[in-house]
Formats: structure tokens, sequence, C-alpha cells
């Protein structure tokens, strides 16, 4: 995959990344790196209960402890607004979804366990936790719903007094009366009921803000760790704290991991920001892991029923599923959309299943709440699609891998309607599905299992053919959908007088090597030196704007973004060259980093160019402006739509459970390649993630709705040797609606990867004489173990 | 969560009765009790600093006693905050029979549930920590009777 690693730094190139210079020397700069003069230290006192009345707040010795600066409960801020969610879903019946307040500081009643009860701030860090010590909390608990089916039955415990209920929504999708029909003509109906285990997030980075204002100029800054420090500055500056965008600076400087959970705005980010103003001073917060655990928006918690319905020659007529959804306490910025437009949507997979319904309950519980993880509603989608897909075809005894191809969208199919929504642009599924096999040696496994049996382990192989929706768009589609912003992405390429280039970009980067990235791109655009492009993201005050970064979106919708802004660079530099070349506009290329005349050997290099931009003596200064800078807003024309195939083998220990993973093969379609090594290290680090869903990580809430799994003692994160060494390669269809032909890859190995492992472990013990339709992730030893013990 | 046991007590059973009614004797009895008050003849409000794995934290607690049937049984209910690092609260019922000679058993079985930052990360430990500090407690318990007697 690496063969260009040493000589192309343009497109295609594995170019080393450059920000890994920083990170592994240790001289990133985090936001809880950044410590402004004169800054104090938030401590937020937590509810230990998972649902209780707030009877009263004693807050007198806290504030009268040493060091401390103010303490802040729901009575300072209740005229704060409540933290607002960014899309609203709409109910089979047309209405609008239940959306109650998300007060910033717990407002009479707290509704799960971390929820911030009081804000306690001091000189120092140790002063402020030893003042939040002192803050005597009166609770009245009350009980608490926990489990989703408990939650939406009469009579059970309400999350939020003032709804009819715990349901959020009620929502559907698809041809309900076609998928019935089918069903009743249909030769086979396999059924299945699959839980979508909860995770939590865990970035390596936790959160932290840090709040200043100047009492001067009245302008707010806060520092944090965020995947979009645009969409905070929106959400907290016009919902929240009333802030218009010009006194409001928002940075997001290097951050150690998002996965989604940094997407969202937090209440702890408003807090800061407001605390700052109101005692003149900067106010740092940075949490706990233990308060990660317990205050970052979770991911998954779905439980569904799936229905499928074959035809006698084993094709694909119908699916129908019905999922409940954990919202958790308060709807999180994008928690509605999570289970609905990013989920529901994805039911088609790869498959021409010409009729597919699905409907939705989302369910308040006192719960953190629940919103995107690295996948966000696709690895549920897939999950069920690829679970009963290889049910299907053990109930019908067909190969998993034929039953999948004779279901395929074929690639003259493209674009591809699908039942539910979504436009597929192009793919090519049953080659990269061949790959696969092949890289595999799928053919070769009854070889392998009888190794592994006459070693004593049952072998089993799983497949999973995953459709990713990435770059999620256009904007006036999402916002028919109940989007309330709008889904495009900005870019500034300045190119300064000398030649070298700044490119101001709205995606953020926390992990995916976007610095090195981007300048491939614009260095291959404009046929300059690599190392003359630098990236600049992260910070309101320099980026013109952004909608930043998640679902796979960067190098698709911002990369295009900056693509689009080098062709306006290129536009004018002909101009340009044209004055100087006395040329006609028309009859000016741009290729190889030079203006030429088309047909001549007269040309103006890029240099040239950039500098009479800036030294406009000979310059046409009555129809062009001087200086070389464009931006570009991006508002892609669809989705775009990575598919792949993975192929899993695992060994399970009969004796023990214990699922070793013996190989893992992925063959992805993300288009067009920047840097391949780059996409391979996103493969790696998304596959980890799915293998830890499938096998490891597992949220847990006991029935009173206490945090069981709430530290790395209970919550199982994988580690090095959980994984094999991956077996990664591509095939490519090119996007047909983005200038780069690019797909994204971020997700991919989340999404893909939990099937083909549940699968492999199911087909294991069935081949070693069990009879098993399905386990639940994670399979863990124990659960394997009681599997085998009881068929 | 359910802890129990029986303890061998060199001492009378209205003896053993009286220091369980007296709010000196509990106090340096129970491990990391820092105040015991009795409010009433049932009532107390104690002070007591615990350790739960890597949690330690000084819970304000309120101690109840119940169907008190002197000097042979009693419930004893209590919940205590710890601040930030959640809460517990429990019952236990103590019974205290006869042996004759001077010696009597108690025995007891209490349920627990704790909260918070300890249910968090402790709540696999808290059983281990409830069994050591019933341990602790009635080897101090025993030790506080021998001196008196």
């Amino acid at each position: 995959m690496n063969a260009n690693a040493t000589t192309n730094s343009g497109i295609g190139g594995s170019v080393r990344r450059r920000e890994d210079s920083r990170f592994l020397q240790g001289r990133g700069k985090y936001t809880d790196d950044i410590n402004i003069a004169g800054q104090t230290y938030a401590v937020f006192v937590r509810s230990p209960h998972a649902h209780a009345r707030i009877n009263g707040i004693d807050t007198a010795a806290a504030a009268a402890a040493e060091g401390v600066a103010a303490v802040f409960t729901a009575e300072h801020t209740k005229d704060i607004g409540g933290v607002p969610t960014g899309w609203q879903v709409h109910s089979k019946d047309g209405e609008p979804m239940a959306e109650p307040k998300h007060p910033v500081l717990a407002e009479g009643a707290a509704r799960h366990v971390g929820d911030p009860v009081a804000m306690v701030i001091a000189a120092t860090r140790r002063q402020a936790r030893d003042a939040a010590e002192l803050v005597t909390v009166d609770y009245d608990p009350q009980p608490a719903a926990v489990d989703m089916k408990a939650a939406l039955a009469d009579g059970a415990a309400k999350v939020h007094g003032d709804l009819p209920g715990n349901l959020c929504y009620d929502w559907e999708l698809g041809d309900k009366a076609a998928v019935d029909e089918a069903f009743a003509g249909a030769a086979h109906v396999t059924k299945l009921d699959l839980v979508n285990n909860r995770l939590i997030p865990n970035a390596v980075e936790p959160r932290c803000a840090i709040g200043d204002y100047d009492s001067v100029s009245g302008e707010h800054t806060l520092y944090t760790t965020s995947q979009n420090p645009h969409v905070i500055r929106l959400l907290m500056g016009a919902f929240v704290l009333s802030i218009p965008e010009h006194k409001l600076r928002v940075v997001a400087p290097d951050v150690g991991g998002g996965f989604g959970s940094k997407i969202f705005h937090y209440a702890e980010e408003a807090l800061v920001t407001w605390a700052a103003a109101q005692i003149k001073k900067p106010v740092k917060w940075t949490a706990e892991r233990s308060e990660s655990f317990m205050s970052d928006a979770h991911g998954r918690d779905h439980v569904t029923h799936a229905e499928l319905a074959l035809d006698a020659n084993g094709k694909f007529l119908a699916l129908r599923c019905s999922t409940l959804a954990n919202m958790g306490a308060y709807l999180s910025t994008f928690a509605p959309c999570i289970p609905t437009y990013l989920h529901g949507t994805l039911l088609a997979g790869q498959y021409a299943t010409p009729a597919i319904y699905c409907e939705v309950k989302a369910v308040f519980t006192n719960t953190v709440p629940v919103d995107a993880y690295r996948g966000a509603g696709r690895p549920e989608a897939t999950f069920i699609l690829e679970r009963i897909v290889d049910q299907a075809a053990a109930e019908t005894g067909v190969d998993p891998a034929e039953l999948r191809r004779r279901n395929m969208i074929q690639p003259e199919q493209f674009p591809y309607q699908t039942p539910v929504a979504l436009q597929y642009d192009t793919g090519n599924y049953e080659a990269t599905l061949d790959q696969a096999l092949k890289a595999a040696d799928y053919a070769g496994f009854e070889a392998r299992r009888k190794q592994s049996a006459a070693a004593g382990k049952l072998r089993g192989v799983g497949l999973s053919c995953y459709i990713e929706a990435c770059g999620i768009a256009p904007s006036n589609v999402v916002g028919s959908l109940g989007a309330r912003a709008g889904l495009y992405e900005a870019a500034t390429v300045r190119v300064n007088p000398t030649g070298s280039v700044v490119v101001f970009t709205g995606s953020h980067a926390h992990g995916q090597g976007h610095e090195t990235t981007f300048a491939q791109v614009v260095s291959d655009m404009l046929g300059i030196d690599y190392d003359a492009v630098e990236i600049v993201h992260g910070d309101t005050a320099k980026v013109p704007f952004g909608m930043g970064t998640y679902g796979s979106r960067s190098i698709a919708v911002g990369g295009a973004a900056i693509a689009k802004a080098v062709d306006k660079i290129i536009a004018k530099g002909k101009k340009i060259a044209a004055h100087l070349l006395e040329a006609g506009e028309g009859d000016i290329v741009f290729e190889n980093g030079a203006f030429k005349v088309a047909g001549t050997d007269r040309e103006k290099s890029f240099g040239d160019i950039a500098l009479t931009a800036y030294v406009p003596h000979q310059y046409p200064l009555e129809s062009l402006e001087p200086g070389l800078e464009e931006t570009a807003f991006y508002d892609p024309a669809n989705f775009t739509y990575p598919a792949g195939t993975y192929v899993c083998e695992v060994e399970v220990d009969p004796d023990t459970g214990q699922v070793t993973v013996a190989s893992f093969h992925a063959s992805d379609d993300f288009g067009n390649l920047i840097n391949p090594m780059i996409v391979e290290g996103q493969v790696h680090g998304g596959l980890a993630q799915g293998i830890g869903q499938a096998l490891l990580e597992n949220c847990v809430y006991d029935a009173e709705g206490q945090l069981l799994s709430g530290s790395y003692m209970d919550y199982c994160m994988p580690r090095a040797d959980d994984l094999p060494s991956f077996q990664v390669d591509t095939t490519v269809t090119a996007c047909t609606h983005n200038p780069l032909g690019v797909k994204g890859c971020g997700e991919a190995g989340a999404i893909g990867a939990p099937p083909a492992l549940i699968n492999a472990v199911v087909n294991a013990l069935n081949g070693g004489g069990h009879s098993i339709a399905h386990l639940d992730m994670p399979a863990t030893p124990q659960k394997v173990w009681a599997a085998m013990q009881s068929n | 969560m359910d802890i129990g046991g029986e303890h061998q007590i060199p001492a009378a059973r209205e003896a053993v009765w009286r220091a369980l009614n007296d709010a000196d004797i509990l106090r340096r009895a129970i491990p990391g009790c820092e105040a015991l008050e009795k409010i009433s003849a049932t009532e107390f409000n104690a002070r007591i600093t615990a350790k739960i794995g890597p949690v330690k934290a000084r819970f304000k607690a309120r101690i109840q006693l119940e169907d008190l049937d002197p000097p042979s049984s009693y419930t004893l209910t209590g919940e205590g905050q710890g601040g930030v690092a959640g809460f517990a609260k429990g019952a236990a019922k103590v019974r205290l029979v006869d042996q004759g000679e001077g010696a009597s058993v108690l025995k007891y079985e209490a349920e627990m549930r704790v909260g918070g930052k300890i249910a968090q990360v402790g709540s696999r430990l808290v059983r281990g920590a409830a069994r050591k500090t019933a341990a602790g407690f009635f080897a101090n318990f025993v030790a506080i009777l021998g001196e008196s007697a």
C-alpha cells in the first residue's frame, strides 16, 4: 500500500505525518497546556444519584473556604439558556420530538449520575477540590428510569416531570405497506433480536475548557477540546450565553482524540466562559478521568428486533427493523439524528433489497446523554444488517459470501436509489468482496479450521460487507430533515508574496493528520513544494468559518472546500499571467506549477504570479484586485459512500470461552486516496475500536442508574495484544460529485468490524457443534463460555 | 450487596446490648469514626472516614435504630453522604443470642448500596471493604468490652 512512500508528496503519496514530530516529542499544545495569568480553577459538584429532587444546596462553607473565588448553582445560572440540540426529529404523527430543557447546572432535579449541580472556583485546583467537598446538597432521591423498555411502560419513573413520559420521538422511514406485502409472500423469514452495546468514548485527552474575558473590549475567549470550534461558538454564543460572534472567540488547539465525543457543546464550556466574565478572571476546568466516564456523551445503546424476508433463491425481498434508542437524560447536540437519519437510512447496506421499513423510538433514561461515537448510527445499522444476513445464510444453508453476492447492487445500477432515502453515487461492491475473499484466502478456511481443531480450538470465519455514508449533506436536504445548521465547509487559501501558502480550514484535526493530507492536496494542485504549505485550523479568530470534523467529512467536504479555493487561486493567477504574458486569459493553462501560454514556451512560475499579485506594478489594476487569497464554501451535492468487505477469523478456546482474533482482512473502497499511509492508520484505529466494541467494551448501569463500568477496572479498552496484525487494502471507485473523488475513511473500521467479529464467533461455535443464533456484544469469555454450556 | 456473619463475644448479652447502644463505645469501635452523637434513644449522627478502593471519603451519616427488641435484636439503618464521593446507605439486622456463662453470639445480616463515584470506581470493592470494616468493628468492640470487664 505504501509503494509511493519515498517520492510522492502530492496526492497519493504516503507522506509521513508532519504533526507527529510534535506529538511524539510530547510537544503538542493541548487545552490543558494553556495557562493564562491569573487563571482560577473550576471543579464541578456532580450528582451521585441517577434521579433526585434537589431541595437545597448549602454553599456557605465552600464559599468561605480558602482561595475560593465563587460558588455557582442553578440559582445563579437559571437565566442562562439551556444547552441546545442541533437536530429536530419528527415522529410518525408529524409531532416534533420532546425537547426538555438541558440546564447548564441542574435546576431542581438531577437526572443522571454525573449531572453537574454546582461549580466551585478557587485560586488553585486543590482549593477548588477541597471546597467542592464542602458543598452540601439536600437530595431527595427519586425512582430512576434506566432500562429502555421499562422506561416506556405505563407508570414508569419519568426523567422529566414536565413531559408526558420518557418517549422523545417515535420515528419511521420506508414503505411499511410494501414491506408487509413482501413478507407475506416470502419463502423464508429470518428474525433476530440484537443489542448494540453502550460505549464510553474514552479519548486519551479528557475534556478541558478555559474561559477568558477581557472586560475592556468585552471579548470572551473559550479554549476547549472540540472537534468544531465554530459550531461551539454558534451554539454557545447564540443559544446559551447570548454573546455575538464578534465578541466570542473559540480556540480548539491540539486535541487528543475525539471519536465524536468532542463534537458536542457541553455545559462546562458555557459555564467557564460565563464564570470568567462574572469573576473577571480566567477559569479553567480539566476533567478527571472518572468525570469523563460520567459526563462525556456515550455512544450506541440500541435494542433492535429485525426481520429479513427472502425468496426461494435467496434474494432479499424486504427488511424491517424496530429499534429502541437511548437518548440518556438530556438531548446532546446531535443525539436525535443518530438513530434516525444516520441509522435508518443505512439499512439497505450494499444490497438491492427493494423494500425496507424502520421505526425508532428514542427514549429518555436517567443516564448520561448518548450521541455520536465513531460511526454514529451506521455501526448500529451495519450490525443489524450483517448479522441478520449471516443468520439468513445459516438458516437457508447458503454460504454467507454467496448470499451477500446474490444480493449486491451491481456497478451498472449506480446511481442507485435505496428505499431508505439515500442515493448511492458509485461503488463496486462485488469487486471489493472478491478482493477481500482472495486476500483472506476464504476458500482455504476449512483447512485452517481443521488445524485449529487439532490444537483444541474452535475456529470461525465472519464476513461483513458494510456501507458508510460520509460527509452528511447537502445543507438544504439535511435542513428539511431537521438539522438546525448547514453542513458545508469553508476554507481560505492565502498565497504569501513569496509563494508560500497558508490554508485556513474549518475542518479540525484531532488525530487525523490534516496538516499533512491537506498540504499534499494544495501542494499537488499548485505544483509547489509540500513544505511551502501550512495548514491552520481550530481558531475562530483565524479561520473564516467551519462546521468541523465528524462523520468522516474532513477530506470529502473540508478537503473539497480547500480544492475549490485553490481553483479560485488558479483562476486569478491565470488572469495575472495573461496580463504579464500579453495573452488572452483563455490561452493560459496551469501545469506543474507554471502558468503557460498554451502551445508556446512562454510561462510564468507560480512564485512570479504570487509576487506580482502583491507588487502589482505590472498588473491589470483596473479590472483585478491585488493580492492572492481566496475563500470557498463547499456544500456537497450528496453524502459519499465508502464501502468494503471485512473478513475476520477467530479462535475460541472451548474451555474458557476466550476469543482470539486470528486474522483480520479489510478491503475498503474510499475513492481516491490522498495519503495511503494515513488512510491505513485510520482503518487500523477504526478496527481497534470495532473489535473493542465486539469483544471487550461495555457500559453498564445498575437497575438504580449507578454507573458500574465507571473506570478502567470495569470498562475494558482494547490493547495492542488484543488485536491481530491487520491486513488492509483498497479498491477505488472515485466519488462522482466532489472535486477530489474522495469518500472518507475515519469510521469504516468501527462500522464494519463488529459484525465480522460476532459472525466469526457464532461461526466458530456452530462449527464446533453448538447451536447458537446470536451473541450480544461484547463476546466476553464469560458470555461465550455460558453460550457453549447452554447450547 | 449483602454481607452477614456471626461473632462470638465474651460478654453477657445484656452487657453487649448496652454497649451496642452506647455512643462512646460505638464511636471507638467503628473503624474511621471521628464523631458519633446520640440524638435520641434511637438516633445517632456520625462522621466517618471510609476508604473503598481508590476513593476515600468522609461521610456524614445518620443512623437509626428500629424494631428494637432489647436485649435480643434491632435493625440499624444508616445513610451517609460522602460529598463528591457519593453516598452509601444500608441496613443491618442484628441479633444477640445468649450463650450463658457470660458469653453471647452476635449475628448480623446487612445490605448496602452505594452511589456516585464510589459506585463508579469501587462497586466491586464495596463488599470487601464492608467485610473489612465489619471485621474491624468486631475486633474493636470485643477489645473495648474486655477493657470494661
